[in-house]
């Protein structure tokens, strides 16, 4: 569904990702792991379009998205959960919800949308009228995770969801995801914390320095020793 | 001695006996054009102090007016000479500035805030002119009132209008040097980084308040002496005609057109203006009015999308990269 | 004094204030989306407003026909300075910003003033004035502050519960995020420029009421404008609205205290006296 081939691309002088390529099947979930300013990040902002890469080719579905603006690439089906959540403080829950629905797409079910996100996430109901910047930072994320499910997205790119989250709401974090995933919902998700995301995604990648250095099924990666040592703090 | 050096030596030796060449019967016009160059110019280069490292003010005819009334209106109802007056003037446009600049930097007012407070003084003041119209004359102005046998260096009232072509060159040369002082000296790269990221500049310890202030004094005070000059020289003090919305686009327009970023900016946006004022006036005389202040509003916006570094600046820009282009690589 | 003198100003102030209040917040939304300041905005109001007198005078039409006139021009001015001067200069130093729009207030007064003189222009309107209790309220005030009240409402249900008014003030609050919802960021400020144009072009139809135009009326109400804003916290919708008022009253009250000069002098010291005290404006949160 979504490939990468040899994507290049950076900030200005400086690069952040060397000849990079990735696929996501439909249906699947897949995890890119990796330290800290290994280009996580960029990855996901290249493939919405937040940033053009400098070579390489981004297909979705057939259809060539490099160099798109990011509304373009959006009604294409593509959901971007950003880093920090980047929710709209002063807007309420409702409007926040709203806003993830403009695509016209998207707009023409908006209720049968937000049904299905309310169902998904009761707690979204329940705090309807409340203003997005005085929530906590696990309802945010919840609030994230259902404003991209309004776009009725073929697929949702996530940017380390745990991050800023208490070690108990990271495991509610990815029990979120997992029901999201358990929708159908094709997932590509950047993750630090390697050892939560591992255990709910089918495949994974590790970038290290803006480079694939591996590529394997999620248990096997699991497996490997030195991604052990070096991430899971075994 | 360097090209550049000479010219510019040459150039000033000319500048010094310009008024003494024969030039028949227009010499009055062409002194009158010079004057009017150099004070406006001293005027600009005195704003680019402040606007060249990002704070935009758009209400420097405030500091203008308030040197040109403070020196006419002290000298025609208390006869004080006007080397005096000037003093208090600029005392009074310092003040101004002081007590706007203390909340303004402290608070971080930058940008469009600082630009639109800027505009809100320059028009306050010429309301103040205008209500106070007993003393100030209002929308009419007032007259300098003529110092009659007393005309002389004490009371800055000259006949001849060589000595006020002398006293604007100099002006302007005192203008240039201060210029040159700030941009060698230790406040600009500080200037330049506050302009940039104020937030960095005070973490690496610039006293960004102290510094804004600086400049902003100095640019107050230069404004005000400028005005004071115009005023004595033209013997006539109007509040359109110095302070409010008008006055202070134009002086910014001028520098913009001739370069905010360079030394000779001001003088060449300046020049350029006036001539284009000067031409559509004899073309034209008084049936286009309006006309010269409609192609500057245009001109002024085509140059902000299209040519930023104004005219100078952008000739010099281009001469400087192909002098560089020219040079040998470093092995 | 007569007491009644100093109501009947308290009261003509509010009636004021209703109308500032459109040219504040037309301002502040602009600002707020676009992060850039039309220094200009006032004089797109004159324009219009002699839009509204050649089309009433010169060519007859009836007021409110020629008053739509004024709101579709408006609109179309908002969108052709947003795509001429604004759409160019999105990414530059705020200082090219101020200059680009300063530039086009110094173009159209000029402008105006070459092709129109500096006469001014009277829509003749007769129109009833009510006595209430001793004090004379003309409908040439009433009417201008109803309509402003009524579309200061209409606003706010744009804003809150339209698809684009909610997608405005999201647009304010997270531009790239924004754009991760799909929305096209130059759509959103295509309409945020029209609407604030619009609400310009029913300023003008309100303010002819009242007032003649002529060239330098960007100079009569701009300096005041940019205050209110500035003042109710550049940006802040709901502190443009009150600081209107409060302005408006300094001003109507010191008219008839002191003198109508006076009035506005005291307004604008006052207004320094608060950058002192509050330069974030008068909701801003203590830092």
């Amino acid at each position: 569904m979504l490939e990468l081939s040899q994507v290049t691309a950076g900030y200005g002088h400086f690069t952040a990702l060397w000849d990079v390529s990735l696929r996501v099947a439909e249906g699947e979930a897949v995890a890119v792991v990796g330290p800290n300013g290994a280009g996580k990040t960029t990855l996901l902002r290249v493939i919405s379009g937040l940033i053009a890469p400098r070579s390489g080719r981004i297909a979705f579905e057939g259809a060539e998205l490099a160099g798109h603006p990011p509304h373009d690439i959006v009604a294409h089906g593509i959901a971007h959960v950003p880093e920090g959540r980047r929710l709209f403080p002063g807007l309420t829950v409702a409007d926040n919800l709203k806003m993830g629905a403009f695509v016209s797409a998207a707009r023409a079910r908006y209720r049968e949308s937000l049904e299905r996100v309310y169902t998904l996430f009761p707690v979204l109901a329940e705090r309807q009228g409340q203003r997005a910047g005085s929530m906590s930072g696990g309802e945010q994320q919840m609030l994230a995770l259902g404003r991209a499910l309004m776009s009725r997205p073929k697929i949702i790119l996530l940017d380390e969801p745990s991050l800023g989250l208490a070690p108990v709401m990271v495991l509610r974090v990815f029990d979120l995801i997992r029901r999201v995933r358990e929708e159908g919902y094709t997932i590509l998700v950047v993750e630090q914390n390697v050892r939560q995301v591992l255990k709910l995604v089918d495949r994974a990648y590790l970038l290290e320095v803006g480079r694939i250095k591996m590529e394997g099924r999620a248990a096997e990666l699991a497996e490997q020793d030195f991604v052990r040592k070096a991430y899971m703090g075994v | 001695m360097t090209r550049g050096r000479l010219l510019a030596l040459a150039v000033l030796a000319f500048l010094l006996v310009a008024p003494f060449l024969p030039m028949g019967g227009t010499q009055q016009y062409v002194l009158h054009v010079a004057i009017q160059i150099f004070i406006w110019s001293f005027i600009g280069q005195a704003w680019s102090l402040m606007g060249r490292f990002g704070l935009v003010s758009l209400g420097h005819g405030a500091f203008l007016g308030v040197g040109a009334y403070t020196t006419t209106l002290l000298w025609n109802f208390y006869s004080l000479t006007p080397w005096i007056g000037a003093l208090l003037a600029v005392a009074a446009s310092v003040g101004i500035a002081v007590v706007l600049g203390i909340p303004c930097f402290r608070f971080r007012v930058v940008g469009h805030y600082f630009a639109l407070v800027t505009l809100a003084v320059g028009e306050v003041i010429r309301l103040l002119i205008v209500a106070e119209r007993d003393w100030t004359g209002g929308s009419l102005g007032a007259s300098l009132k003529t110092a009659g046998t007393a005309s002389g260096l004490w009371t800055l009232q000259f006949a001849d209008k060589r000595v006020f072509y002398y006293a604007s060159l100099v002006l302007f040369l005192a203008g240039l040097s201060v210029w040159d002082l700030v941009d060698r000296s230790m406040a600009r790269p500080a200037l330049e980084a506050i302009g940039e990221d104020e937030t960095a500049a005070a973490s690496v310890g610039i006293r960004v308040t102290r510094f804004k202030l600086g400049i902003t004094v100095i640019s107050a005070g230069l404004t005000a002496l400028g005005g004071v000059l115009y005023a004595q020289y033209m013997s006539y003090v109007n509040p359109d005609t110095l302070s409010g919305i008008g006055v202070s686009l134009k002086i910014v327009f001028a520098v913009v057109l001739g370069g905010m970023y360079s030394l000779m900016g001001p003088l060449v946006g300046t020049a350029l203006t006036t001539a284009l004022a000067e031409a559509l006036r004899i073309a034209f005389g008084l049936r286009f009015l309006g006309m010269a202040d409609t192609i500057y509003g245009l001109l002024l916006i085509v140059f902000i999308i299209f040519l930023p570094a104004g005219i100078y600046g952008s000739i010099r820009e281009a001469i400087r990269r192909r002098a560089a282009g020219s040079k040998p690589r470093p092995a | 004094m007569d007491p009644i003198f100093l109501v009947e100003a308290a009261i003509n102030g509010i009636l004021l204030g209703g109308v500032l209040a459109l040219l504040a917040l037309g301002l502040n939304l602009i600002f707020g989306v676009l992060d850039i300041v039309w220094i200009a905005y006032v004089d797109l109001v004159m324009l219009c407003m002699y839009a509204i007198y050649f089309f009433n005078v010169s060519f007859g039409w009836p007021i409110w026909a020629a008053g739509l006139v004024s709101l579709v021009l408006g609109a179309l001015l908002g969108v052709a300075v947003h795509l001429l001067i604004i759409s160019p200069i999105l990414t530059s130093a705020p200082i090219n910003q101020l200059l680009a729009t300063g530039g086009l207030l110094f173009f159209l007064q000029s402008a105006a003033t070459f092709l129109w003189t500096t006469d001014h222009r009277t829509v003749r309107l007769s129109l009833p004035s009510y006595e209430i209790a001793g004090i004379f309220l003309p409908a040439t005030r009433i009417i201008p502050f109803a309509i402003s009240i009524l579309a200061v409402i209409a606003l706010y249900f744009f804003l809150t519960r339209t698809y684009i008014g909610t997608a405005i003030r999201a647009v304010s609050q997270d531009r790239e995020a924004m754009s991760l919802m799909g929305a096209s960021p130059q759509r959103v400020y295509l309409v945020t420029s029209a609407v604030g144009g619009l609400m310009a072009g029913l300023a003008g139809a309100l303010l002819i009421f009242q007032y003649s135009v002529h060239p330098f009326f960007g100079g009569q109400f701009g300096p005041l404008t940019f205050m209110i804003c500035v003042l109710g916290g550049l940006g802040n919708m709901v502190g443009a609205f009150i600081a209107s008022f409060i302005m408006s009253e300094i001003i109507a009250i010191g008219g008839v205290v002191i003198s109508t000069e006076m009035g506005y002098v005291i307004a604008f010291v006052i207004f320094i006296v608060m950058m002192f005290v509050r330069p974030g404006g008068i909701l801003a949160k203590r830092e």
